[in-house]
């Protein structure tokens, strides 16, 4: 076992951990910020997103200890500080860009690392950026939707919510 | 102008804030202080027998607890089968027995010989690679056909053959059909593979087993789509343990498609384990094993024959069908190939006679159980695929047929059993040709090919049987249980209530659409209601989500409660105003006497049944709380009209979806903002099954696709936006809701549309493809363009033994 430290959500933590301990096991296990999930164990669902350092990255991908002295950011750090939905998150509520809500918060941590680098994109652009997370609720077409209308775009052309 | 609130309005989804926000709380969420965690030691050859296991090493390890093997479960019961179906000499299906942990015998690639149960997962793993378990292999059962033929390899040695069942429905019409074929002016007949699937809710299965030494009580908290099913199931046939002293709570739940209706060796393993152990025990499914050990879907070999008159009138129908029900019958899979798919054999289409078979087989593969639609995606898929290919071989046009063919009067009693209520077929055609614009079509065919795509073209119908009931006429059928659902309703004193229902929500937004309903009902803000569901000590006994069913009959029995506490809150309001309860009204939160002026709020009259200073306490209970239970007196029948549009590059044989529009027929709806997403995700997975995920074995039984990069999921870029529709609306009859059910029709509708239109697509660009099977990969999809043999692996050899193009699709050995 070794410590770990890293900020998380701008909160500082550490932990003991085991050399193979994943990101997402540390994060979940040590501490119990469940929102982030894991949906599989190839690295394909994309239900473990967080950002390291301002980037997204698959949880599920990365050691514990390669976060040493990380900035963290998980789901239950993207509300505002008032406690009420960010843009992203609201537009996913509005459009009903989720249902069992299990490959929502990866959804979301894609969503906001696809805007930060790209504030208005297609929905072509939209689709290929969210290649690595997989949804098997929604068709996707509600997600799509709700990430356009988070980055300010008309969707009202767009069929049926 | 859209409603705002109550019944037909969208209101956000309520629990969306927490799924948002990394608030829900998922099974694998949930901790027991002092739990240990169990990895299970699976087989990894499909069929063999257990010599022996040498745990002598792995039970020294680090963190062990126990180790645990068949033997521990010998004097336990096995894993119970719901459904017993007769087969057509009157005879009961074979049933083999179901271990927890394999016994003598391992029948399939993930059936688990150990369980390792340790401080932690880790060191669970790390023993469980210690342990040394010596298996004589035994040839494979993989190919349906060869199973059942004489002298073939048994997977259950104490059973007669593989052959689980061979049903006829009905058998007495057999000799009609076979009469009416003689007749028949002509004859399509289409060999097809319904491909095997997985249902892949993203949230992997879990279950923590817990045990109260104080209380001699038992918790399991379990990914299930119907807790109360499985305390019945585990409580009474597994373990013994009476439902009292159980009690199975179902919290958020990622997603289910079917899997987790049923009831798992794992649930019984970490309950058992729990008492032995003296401890909590946890066991989270990795994606590798769930798909070596959650139940698959679909995998039926058909042939279908359809008889046409001269005027292109169906005259009869004739399916033979072989059902794979892997090595062991898992919950309520003898009943998905017969009463779900045999009974929706007539489709939308006045065919009088009508004739069934499905010849149920077990192989060494994992056991086969409903998936989104279960039975009816099956009878669609070959109805529809039938009819496209007869209207082509008879020249003419495809929608025209279905038409010409269409039932138009109802009730209408079909040659198989059942009894649709409403429908308009021509409604929904009507509608669809509309929001399809098929009458761009053929400017945007011209437009592909100036890129050099070909475009096609895919049309069909559906109906499909929700809501499954009455009990009576199902246990008739051989159901193992009943199939109504339940809701307590409780209000409290300050006006506000609980419904507790035994209808569990699972990504379907209950917690926010049945409010809609009580709201409207009563006259009060949605936010007065709170929906209680997926926890047996606190939801009366309920049969759970499944088959489209929640709203229809768990959301008729909140109805009735509902109306029970209306009718009791009158006779209180009437005491307090001094007038007779038939003269009371209740309207927006306000009770009032007819012709009077007199009125009272909602709330002076719950506060008053729970403070009754002034109340009719000889006739009436204080309290305001009232159960009912509903069980319907027929299916519903949803129905409608789907429409695809695809480009197939004639280069690499890649399918594009670029249209897909669905006009349904749901009856009344409550949320139209959540019936849109389930279609929109029941459409996502039957393009998914049409285009991309095939389950696939080979030869020895070993699974070749079990991840996520084998196993082809549908991903962002795989789909269009869809155009969907549900405003052609005839409500059934039968239930106070007049609602049908949406959450499998877009799965039931989809995949004939996609494999008509890459068949238009040839054929329109001069290829002779009458069918490719599913899944339309690119090699399969170039393969037929160019009268070539596919080489990928098939997921069933069982169709290969024809030599058509169907049989040239599937690869190999063709």
């Amino acid at each position: 076992m070794s410590k770990v430290s890293m900020r998380v959500n701008g909160r500082a933590t550490s932990g003991e951990i085991e050399g193979r301990t994943l990101l997402v096991e540390y994060l979940r296990d040590t501490l119990s910020l469940t929102g982030t999930h894991v949906g599989c164990d190839t690295s394909q669902c994309g239900a473990c997103v967080v950002h390291v350092d301002g980037q997204a990255i698959k949880a599920c991908t990365m050691f514990a200890a390669e976060a040493e002295g990380a900035e963290v950011t998980t789901i239950e750090g993207m509300a505002n500080a008032d406690g009420s939905l960010n843009t992203i998150q609201q537009a996913f509520q509005d459009h009903h860009g989720l249902q069992c809500g299990f490959c929502t918060p990866g959804m979301v941590m894609s969503a906001a690392a696809l805007l930060k680098d790209n504030p208005r994109p297609s929905e072509h652009e939209v689709r290929q950026y969210l290649e690595g997370n997989i949804c098997r609720c929604t068709g996707y077409h509600n997600i799509v939707k709700a990430i356009l209308a988070a980055s300010g775009q008309d969707v009202s052309a767009i069929a049926a919510e | 102008m859209p409603k705002d609130h109550g019944i037909g309005a969208s209101p956000k989804r309520r629990e969306d804030i927490r799924f948002l926000t990394g608030d829900g709380r998922y099974t694998d969420d949930i901790n027991l202080a002092g739990q240990a965690y169990v990895h299970f030691l699976r087989s990894d050859v499909a069929h063999g027998r257990i010599r022996s296991i040498d745990m002598a090493a792995a039970a020294g390890m680090p963190g062990v607890v126990r180790i645990f093997t068949g033997e521990d479960f010998a004097d336990i019961g096995g894993l119970p089968c719901g459904w017993c179906v007769t087969d057509r000499h009157g005879n009961p299906m074979q049933e083999p027995k179901h271990p927890v942990l394999a016994h003598g015998k391992v029948r399939h690639v993930g059936d688990p010989i150990c369980a390792v149960v340790a401080e932690t997962l880790s060191q669970a793993r790390d023993a469980a690679e210690a342990i040394v378990v010596d298996i004589e292999e035994l040839p494979a059962v993989i190919d349906m056909k060869k199973a059942v033929q004489d002298g073939a390899i048994k997977v259950h040695d104490d059973l007669a053959s593989n052959l689980c069942y061979d049903w006829g429905f009905i058998e007495d019409n057999k000799a009609a059909v076979d009469e009416a074929f003689k007749a028949a002016h002509h004859v399509t007949t289409l060999e097809l593979v319904n491909n095997r699937l997985i249902a892949n809710p993203m949230e992997p299965r879990v279950a923590v087993g817990q045990w109260e030494k104080g209380t001699g009580d038992y918790t399991l908290y379990t990914t299930s789509q119907n807790p109360h099913v499985i305390r019945l199931l585990m409580g009474a046939f597994v373990l013994g343990i009476p439902e009292h002293k159980l009690r199975v709570v179902s919290p958020d739940v990622g997603g289910g498609f079917g899997t987790k209706i049923f009831h798992y060796a794992e649930e019984a393993f970490c309950t058992f384990a729990a008492k032995a152990c003296r401890r909590p025990v946890k066991w989270t499914s990795s994606r590798s094993e769930a798909f070596m050990s959650d139940a698959h879907g679909r995998d039926h070999v058909s042939k279908i024959e359809l008889a046409m008159d001269a005027e292109g009138m169906f005259t009869a129908l004739r399916t033979d069908t072989y059902a794979n029900m892997g090595a062991y019958l898992s919950t309520f899979a003898p009943s998905v190939p017969t009463w779900l798919h045999g009974i929706l054999m007539a489709g939308n289409y006045k065919t009088p006679l009508i004739y069934v078979n499905v010849k149920a087989v077990f192989t060494n593969t994992v056991p086969v159980d409903a998936y989104r639609g279960a039975g009816r995606p099956e009878a669609t898929y070959q109805l529809e695929r039938v009819i496209d290919k007869a209207a082509r071989e008879t020249g003419r046009d495809p929608i025209a047929l279905r038409r010409q063919n269409f039932i138009t009067e109802f009730p209408y009693a079909t040659p198989v059993a059942v009894e649709y209520d409403t429908g308009d077929y021509h409604a929904t055609m009507d509608k669809l040709i509309e929001i399809a614009d098929l009458a761009g079509f053929d400017a945007r065919l011209a437009e592909s090919k100036t890129r050099g795509k070909l475009r096609g073209l895919g049309v069909n119908c559906y109906i499909e049987a929700c809501g499954i009931a009455p009990s009576n006429l199902v246990g008739q059928l051989g159901a193992r249980a009943g199939l109504y659902e339940s809701a307590t309703v409780r209000v409290n004193a300050t006006g506000g209530l609980v419904v507790m229902t035994g209808s569990h929500s699972h990504g379907q937004g209950h917690e926010t659409a049945f409010p809609q309903v009580v709201a409207d009902m009563i006259g009060i803000p949605e936010d007065m209601i709170e929906i209680v569901h997926g926890d047996t000590a606190n939801a009366p006994m309920g049969m759970g989500t499944y088959g489209s069913r929640s709203l229809a009959v768990g959301g008729s029995a909140m109805v009735r409660a509902t109306e029970k506490i209306i009718a009791k809150a009158k006779k209180i309001a009437a005491h307090i105003m001094e007038a007779s309860d038939q003269d009371i009204e209740l309207k927006d939160g306000k009770f009032t006497v007819a012709g009077t002026d007199k009125s009272l709020a909602w709330g002076d009259v719950t506060l008053a049944a729970y403070v009754p200073h002034n109340y009719p306490l000889k006739d009436l209970e204080p309290g305001l709380e009232e159960t009912a239970f509903y069980d319907p007196n027929n299916f519903t029948y949803p129905s409608g009209a789907y429409c695809c549009e695809v480009e197939v590059d004639p280069d690499t044989g890649k399918v594009t979806i670029e249209r897909f529009a669905a006009a349904d027929d749901f009856g009344n709806i409550i949320n139209p903002m959540i019936v849109d997403g389930q279609v929109h995700g029941g459409i996502a997975q039957g393009i998914g099954q049409a285009l991309l995920e095939a389950c696939a074995y080979d030869e020895n039984g070993q699974l070749i696709s079990a991840s996520y990069m084998d196993y082809a999921m549908p991903r962002a870029d795989d789909m269009p936006m869809f155009t969907v529709d549900h405003s052609c609306q005839t409500p059934c009859t039968h239930n106070p809701l007049g609602v049908k059910g949406c959450g499998e029709a877009g799965a039931i509708g989809s995949p004939p549309a996609v494999v008509n239109a890459v068949c238009d697509a040839l054929q329109r660009a001069g290829k002779n493809v009458t069918h490719i099977d599913m899944p339309l990969s690119p090699a399969r999809v170039w393969a037929a363009m160019n009268d070539a043999t596919a080489n990928e692996g098939a997921a069933q050899p069982a169709a290969r033994s024809s030599g058509s193009a169907e049989g040239r699709s599937l690869g190999g050995q063709a």
